[in-house]
């Protein structure tokens, strides 16, 4: 049933009885052309591309949970192709370009709003990094703006200009970024990749690759019974290394936790995504009105999707520090998400040394907005065996290579990324 | 209004103080209440029936509970600058000249244009907004998503900055006590008698927890003198502490927790000096969570109408602040514990309507209570209510039998069973367990040194509560060893263990609630279940139950239930939700505590800042420092003709710039010399006693880290600076390599950086300062002490001070430094030294715009991506020792041809400024992704040149010499063109700083 | 988070600073490029039981070798890091 206006108000009528699932809820065939390991918004979305763009339907994509467990279900749904360098550029712009054109391409409401992201600067060598990643946004054909203080202030008088610690000189805009609704994109994908034939499969983990006499993996065990591949592919961020380790892989990758918070609902008063750039604290506000929060990982390896206060307090310091108007506004909930941090802050998309097997992790915290081109990139790889012209630097080698794609300079330290 | 005017309120009883009366205002209209009086028992004792609107459909809605899980009752609390939203009525104490006002209403809470939302409701159902809107797209963000923001939302920000203020502390104790209800109390006395230290945290402003709605008997006295009693003896124990007003919000790892004290809440304005609250991290070792239970609710239809009321909170309402929520009141329940609630309104005079019993058949007893009181029992369900924002019309009752029903009244009491607070002991992500006696999750896998006791524990009974706490007070405090006597445990004869039949939802056409706040309704739960959102998560994510500001305490248990139904499966199959922090919404003022405006982060100031700010200095903030960024003078401009005077007296004359902000590290021992060689790609064993260095030292992915100037003050001392910005990283740096990768050497590192004050001295009349600060006897000569030569001295005076001939300006140069201390007497002695040189001062700006004359690289171009090679340093990697980012700096990437090298920048049009973050495109080229060739990292107007240069990075730089390129800075609507310069524009040969 | 500092007692991670694994040791200077490379990029990423380098830069500067469950987050010992990352230690 096509989702419009129409069909709501004719499934009004008959009191919504007759909608059907939204995804099927598919048993596992005993093989595909493609399995995906992962049910969230990159396992879905290459799916949907896969079967949308390079014609494969026969595939499933398995989950250990529910669709949007993981991170896909945990971040804080900002979309923006702010980046600096060469490799992330491109392909971030990509993803906007596809949110842009989201719930069209699906028939689903993921509630893209680009309401901006503004990027408060403090200093003068904070204000010329920016210049220089807006100019590169600029000649990439991004929209950027270069803000002063005065500018700022006009978009968001409430802010603290006063009697700041870390006084705002200005920022860097990008109109177009903003936010999703997170888990409206898993289940959109879901919906979409379903009606062209994918099978989702949820509650079924997977525990081992089975691999032919050369090596190459042919299909995956599962919590489900075998499923055969003629590929599989991993998108299982938060849980790469893992995965990663039943094919005899290590990656230049750790397991950090990244919290995120939400205030209690407000009537609107944020107007689209703020980063305060001297200190640790980004902020947007749902729909629904939460005032939606985060900083900086926790710093640790970890994989219990929980964190602790110190940053906790640093994040609401940072809050406080930028928006003194909040004191009395009331933290909901926080939870913590397993971020893939790689040894350069920037994805992997490739082949690996292992045939058969192909691997999409290390998205740090970046991973929501990359959700679409992940998919479509991701797709074309595993449809062509060679990556698309948008992630051709995203290359497993290229730690070996020296070719690192690290936007903060912080070198091989995934917790300073 | 006068107290008289407390229609609902009862001629006694209570534990409300009636010798003062409080004055408040609701929405505008003015009441009154007593001291202990929340704003909810207050509203009910005046009658106040219809308190808010509902988040979709703005559903009239009334106080659901008296405690903080209240999903209904959520107001605006004081106004202007201290405006709280979203309040629960019923934790706000009452003070004089209190202020709320309803919220998401418009224009009035009784006249609500949004509740047109009702009908169409047949829409709005679950998700509804996933299948809509999406056509044409640019009407998302123009029409559809600003009409659904400014509908959705509850309260309404304060549109100024909070002037109270928050602190946060530190408590540490061995067993910390959640809850002071009867099972927290005989906790606490058991754990406190033993011996331990005891931490008590109790949400309310009193101890007694259910004992003060209840009462009972404890050891023969009645629960309020039990109470009191219980208290005496804890205040009595030096090492126990009771915290009231204070609620413990999240269980973090290894025994710390957060709890939020409200210290002045209760006050309209907190008294000077004192925090409105404080955030605690209590440090425990062992916790005892006896967090009490909540009563949970029934789903029929109309459920939410204003007067339908937990059977629990129409009895705290009654017995703890004489105020009855209804004159005529009916009982809907599925256990016994609802009847308690039939005999405190006997008690207090009410009219009973008549009791729904879910179950089989009511008790002889109650059937005897029924008819000696006249009410009648039925035994059925509570189909649906009919009411409005007037409250309630009639009650409607499908009796077991098939008949059907109606009560007249104008309360409903529901009890749906309790659950335990299973909150806390879940936030490690330990599942809860479920049990079908009591139809509820108890805790499991609590938290390492966690358990549960009493009602939160599934112990409902009285004595059981007694008798638990006592045992987990008793078993913390053996635990970890105190065995002192800990007596026996309190009890009492109260009724025995409750019966119950589990009863979730009545099934019926009328909207039935299950998230009151969120206004999910169990046909919503139905929609996504036939949709497939079946899981919990999905469940939660796609109908938003349980997201609500009481994060499900109200609903979730049955919004579960009935998805369990629906699909077959029990509920401990269908499971539940994660339990997340913090256990109530906690103000983000408190968790930021004194952390803003100013204090938002400390200030270090460097050892002349006092002087400097005599000086009228600009101060520019350098990481945590404070540093003097230029001098004005009198009559100058702008910040240009400061600092190019500045520049122009050090080149010209002398002048002086306090670098003190640079790290400092003394490296000490036998194999100090090998260390260096290993930290840093050239080599430091070979230096002469007595001579400086400049160092470079590399990450181990063998790009660069940091540089700075490392002097040999001894055959087995080294003195090393580090940039300001890395001055801590690189001490850690140095002790990782010290400590983990080259144990054997025998070195050890001191950190100096607060210990020296450290001034550059430069200019060609350098010496002649110096001549008249340091002592005659000291050679100062270019012979005595030449270029890179640095020793100790002795300065006019006795003090010993360090001086390095060492330049950053280019100019005949020294840096001195003397102990902190005497770091403002020597700027003081150098100006008055000075004067006959016309010694200046300069700061952070002269001193920049001399490097990048220089071409010495700094920050902008040590950013983390690039190698020595890219800053013109490739030379300084010895090829005959390891060191560390030796073998990664090789890989073939970072030895390309084309990458981006530093290289001097000039506009062509020597008039024009250059701006840092332009990108450098070849002449000719078309901007775009494939030609982008690099960037302006660091600008400056050079008094010397007179115009505007820089330095940028540029792909193949060193090759272009000479070549003009285009400066493309679209964010800046700029192009112009550049010419590629060498990056030393001034001196390049160097023979000023060696003169 | 706290972490029994050998040296300083009981104290909140905060103090400290986190570098990871402690289980790679620096190849020594004729090991060659690879062993450079997984030396510096490779993780075995455990989840579990993790012996783990932190720092108490908030304290005695100590590097510390802590075993750590990544999953729990309990600590099961905290010792110096003295020798941890070499290869092999030459006196």
């Amino acid at each position: 049933m096509k989702y419009s206006i129409f069909s709501l108000a004719r499934a009004a009528l008959s009191g919504h009885r007759n909608w059907p699932r939204t995804w099927r809820d598919a048993e596992p065939k005993p093989r595909y052309d493609v399995v995906i390991i992962g049910g969230g918004g990159h396992g879905l979305a290459t799916a949907y591309h896969l079967a949308a763009d390079y014609g494969i339907t026969n595939v499933a994509v398995l989950e250990k949970g529910w669709i949007g467990s993981g991170n896909a279900g945990r971040n804080t749904t900002i979309i923006r192709s702010n980046y600096l360098l060469p490799g992330n550029i491109g392909f971030y712009e990509l993803s906007m370009k596809l949110w842009e054109r989201m719930e069209q391409d699906l028939n689903y409401n993921t509630m893209v709003s680009q309401r901006g992201v503004l990027n408060l600067y403090h200093s003068d060598a904070q204000r010329d990094a920016y210049a220089r990643r807006g100019n590169a946004m600029r000649i990439n054909g991004i929209d950027a703006e270069l803000l002063d203080a005065a500018a700022v202030r006009k978009m968001v008088p409430f802010l603290n200009f006063d009697n700041a610690r870390f006084p705002i000189q200005g920022g860097l805009l990008q109109r177009r970024g903003g936010t999703a609704r997170h888990d409206a994109v898993v289940w959109g994908y879901a919906h979409a990749a379903d009606r062209r034939g994918v099978d989702i499969i949820q509650n079924c983990e997977v525990t081992s690759f089975t691999r032919d006499a050369g090596g190459r993996v042919t299909g995956v065990e599962t919590t489900r019974g075998t499923i055969g591949a003629g590929k599989v592919g991993m998108a299982v961020a938060g849980s790469s290394s893992r995965v990663a380790a039943m094919a005899d892989l290590r990656l230049p990758i750790e397991s950090h936790v990244l919290q995120a918070f939400v205030s209690e609902g407000l009537k609107p008063l944020i107007p689209g995504v703020m980063t305060f750039g001297a200190g640790h604290f980004y902020v947007s506000q749902s729909d629904k009105g939460g005032l939606v929060f985060g900083g900086d990982i926790d710093g640790y390896n970890s994989y219990a999707q929980r964190g602790n206060m110190p940053v906790m307090e640093d994040v609401c310091e940072g809050g406080m520090a930028l928006m003194p108007l909040i004191g009395r506004l009331r933290l909901l909930r926080q939870w913590g998400g397993i971020m893939d941090m790689s040894m350069d802050g920037s994805p992997i998309i490739d082949r690996t040394p292992v045939d058969g097997l192909f691997i999409n992790a290390g998205w740090c915290y970046g991973g929501f907005k990359a959700t679409p081109a992940s998919g479509l990139v991701f797709a074309h790889l595993l449809a062509r065996n060679e990556p698309h012209a948008e992630a051709t630097r995203f290359r497993l080698d290229r730690f070996q290579r020296g070719a690192m794609i690290d936007e903060k300079g912080q070198g091989a330290q995934p917790n300073l990324h | 209004m006068s107290a008289a005017d407390q229609t609902q309120r009862l001629a006694k009883g209570g534990l409300i103080d009636r010798s003062k009366p409080l004055g408040f205002s609701f929405d505008g209209k003015s009441f009154a209440g007593y001291h202990g009086d929340t704003l909810a028992s207050a509203l009910v004792a005046n009658g106040v029936r219809l308190v808010g609107r509902s988040f979709k459909y703005h559903r009239p809605r009334g106080i659901l509970t008296a405690g903080s899980e209240e999903p209904n009752a959520l107001v605006e609390l004081r106004t202007g600058a201290r405006r709280e939203p979203n309040t629960r009525a019923t934790t706000i104490e009452l003070y004089d000249g209190l202020v709320a006002a309803s919220q998401n209403r418009w224009p009035s809470l009784d006249f609500d244009i949004l509740s047109v939302n009702q009908l169409a409701s047949p829409i709005l159902v679950a998700g509804f907004y996933y299948k809509t809107f999406m056509w044409p797209a640019k009407l998302w963000e123009a029409l559809y998503e600003p009409l659904i923001r400014r509908a959705a939302g509850l309260g309404r920000a304060a549109t100024q900055s909070d002037p109270d203020h928050y602190e946060k502390a530190w408590a540490h104790c061995d067993v910390l006590v959640v809850g002071g209800g009867p099972t927290g109390l005989a906790a606490a006395l058991a754990a406190g008698r033993a011996g331990a230290r005891v931490i008590l945290c109790e949400e309310e402003p009193t101890l007694g927890g259910r004992l003060l709605s209840d009462g009972g008997t404890i050891d023969g006295l009645p629960a309020t003198d039990w109470i009191a009693q219980a208290a005496d003896e804890l205040s009595a124990m030096l090492d126990v502490r009771i915290m009231t007003r204070t609620t413990l919000t999240g269980a973090y790892d290894h025994g710390t927790h957060a709890a939020l004290e409200r210290v002045n809440d209760h006050l309209p304005v907190p008294p000077e000096h004192q925090p409105r609250q404080r955030l605690w991290r209590i440090v425990a070792k062992r916790t005892v969570v006896a967090a009490g239970a909540l009563e949970r609710p029934i789903v029929f239809g109309g459920n939410d109408v204003p007067g339908i009321m937990l059977a629990s909170a129409v009895r705290t309402y009654i017995n703890r602040y004489a105020a009855t929520p209804a004159k005529r009141l009916a009982l809907f329940t599925n256990n016994d514990d609802g009847w308690k609630t039939v005999d405190a309104a006997i008690a207090a005079g009410l009219t009973v309507a008549g009791v729904v019993d879910a179950r089989q058949e009511a008790s002889a007893d109650q059937r005897a209570l029924a008819s000696k009181h006249g009410f009648a029992v039925l035994n059925g369900v509570v189909d649906h209510v009919d009411g409005g924002r007037k409250g309630i019309g009639s009650i409607e009752v499908a009796l077991a039998g098939g008949a059907r029903a109606t009560l007249e009244a104008d309360g409903l009491a529901v009890s749906g069973g309790w659950n335990p607070s299973v909150g806390l002991t879940s936030q490690h992500r330990g599942r809860p367990k479920w049990r079908d006696d009591i139809a509820a999750f108890v805790p499991d896998g609590a938290p390492p040194g966690m358990s549960a006791a009493g009602a939160a524990n599934g112990a409902f009974l009285l004595t059981d509560c007694l008798r638990e706490g006592h045992s987990a007070g008793a078993a913390a405090a053996a635990d970890l060893g105190f065995g002192g006597s800990v007596g026996a445990a309190p009890s009492s004869d109260d009724a025995p263990a409750s019966s119950l039949t589990p009863l979730w939802h009545v099934a019926g056409k009328k909207k039935a609630f299950v998230d009151f706040q969120n206004d999910v309704t169990a046909s919503d739960i139905a929609l996504a279940a036939r949709e497939g959102f079946q899981s919990v998560e999905h469940l939660k994510r796609y109908t938003t139950l349980g997201m609500a500001t009481d994060q499900g305490k109200s609903s979730n248990l049955q919004g579960l239930a009935i998805m369990a139904e629906l699909t077959g499966r029990s509920i401990p199959q269908t499971g539940t939700t994660i339990y997340r922090p913090p256990y109530v919404p906690v103000a983000i003022g408190a968790l930021a505590g004194h952390h803003r405006d100013e204090n938002f982060h400390s200030v270090r100031l460097t050892p002349s800042h006092h002087w400097a700010a005599e000086r009228g200095a600009v101060f520019v903030d350098t990481g945590l420092w404070k540093r003097a960024q230029w001098y004005p003078i009198k009559g100058e401009k702008d910040w240009l003709e400061s600092v190019t005077r500045e520049v122009k007296a050090v080149r010209g004359g002398v002048g002086f710039c306090d670098v003190s902000t640079l790290g400092k590290i003394d490296v000490h021992g036998p194999n100090a010399g090998t260390f260096l060689d290993r930290v840093y790609i050239n080599t430091f064993s070979t230096l002469a006693v007595g001579k400086a260095r400049y160092g470079l030292m590399l990450r181990e992915d063998g790009m660069v880290y940091d540089d700075g100037t490392t002097s040999r003050l001894a055959e087995d001392h080294y003195f090393l600076t580090t940039t300001t910005a890395k001055a801590g990283l690189v001490m850690q740096h140095l002790e990782f390599c010290r400590q983990v990768l080259f144990p054997e050497l025998d070195v050890q590192l001191t950190s100096v950086s607060d210990q020296w004050a450290q001034f550059s001295i430069a200019g060609p009349r350098t010496r002649d300062l110096l001549c008249e600060i340091v002592d005659p006897g000291e050679d100062l000569s270019n012979e005595g002490f030449p270029f890179m030569a640095a020793r100790e001295v002795l300065l006019r005076g006795g003090l010993k001070a360090r001086l390095f001939r060492i330049s950053f300006s280019g100019e005949m140069a020294f840096e001195i430094s003397v102990p902190a201390r005497f770091g403002d007497a020597l700027a003081r002695n150098m100006m008055i030294a000075g004067e006959q040189f016309g010694v200046t001062p300069y700061g952070t700006e002269a001193l920049g715009v001399m490097r990048v004359e220089k071409g010495h690289v700094a920050g902008p171009e040590l950013n983390g991506m690039t190698t020595a090679a890219d800053l013109g340093l490739g030379k300084m990697m010895s090829t005959k020792k390891d060191f560390i980012g030796r073998v990664m700096a090789g890989r073939e990437a970072l030895v390309a041809a084309d990458r981006q090298v530093v290289v001097g920048i000039k506009p062509v049009d020597k008039a024009r400024r250059l701006r840092s973050g332009a990108h450098v495109i070849r002449k000719g080229e078309i901007p775009g992704p494939d030609t982008d060739g690099g960037y302006v990292t660091s600008v400056c107007f050079s008094p010397m040149l007179g115009q505007w240069i820089g330095l940028g990075l540029v792909s193949r730089g060193r090759e272009r010499i000479g070549e003009i390129a285009s400066a493309h800075d679209p964010l800046r609507g700029e192009d112009y063109e550049i010419e590629l310069c060498h990056p030393v524009f001034y001196d390049p040969e160097g023979g000023r700083q060696r003169g | 988070m706290r972490i029994a500092c050998p040296f300083c007692g009981p104290r909140e991670n905060s103090e400290f600073s986190y570098l990871g694994d402690a289980k790679p040791k620096r190849p020594g200077p004729d090991a060659g490029e690879d062993a450079v490379y997984e030396y510096v990029y490779l993780r075995d990423n455990v989840a579990g039981e993790m012996a783990e380098l932190w720092y108490h830069g908030g304290g005695c500067r100590a590097w510390l070798q802590v075993r750590r469950n990544t999953v729990t987050h309990e600590i099961l010992s905290v010792e110096p890091a003295a020798g941890a990352g070499a290869a092999s230690v030459t006196p």
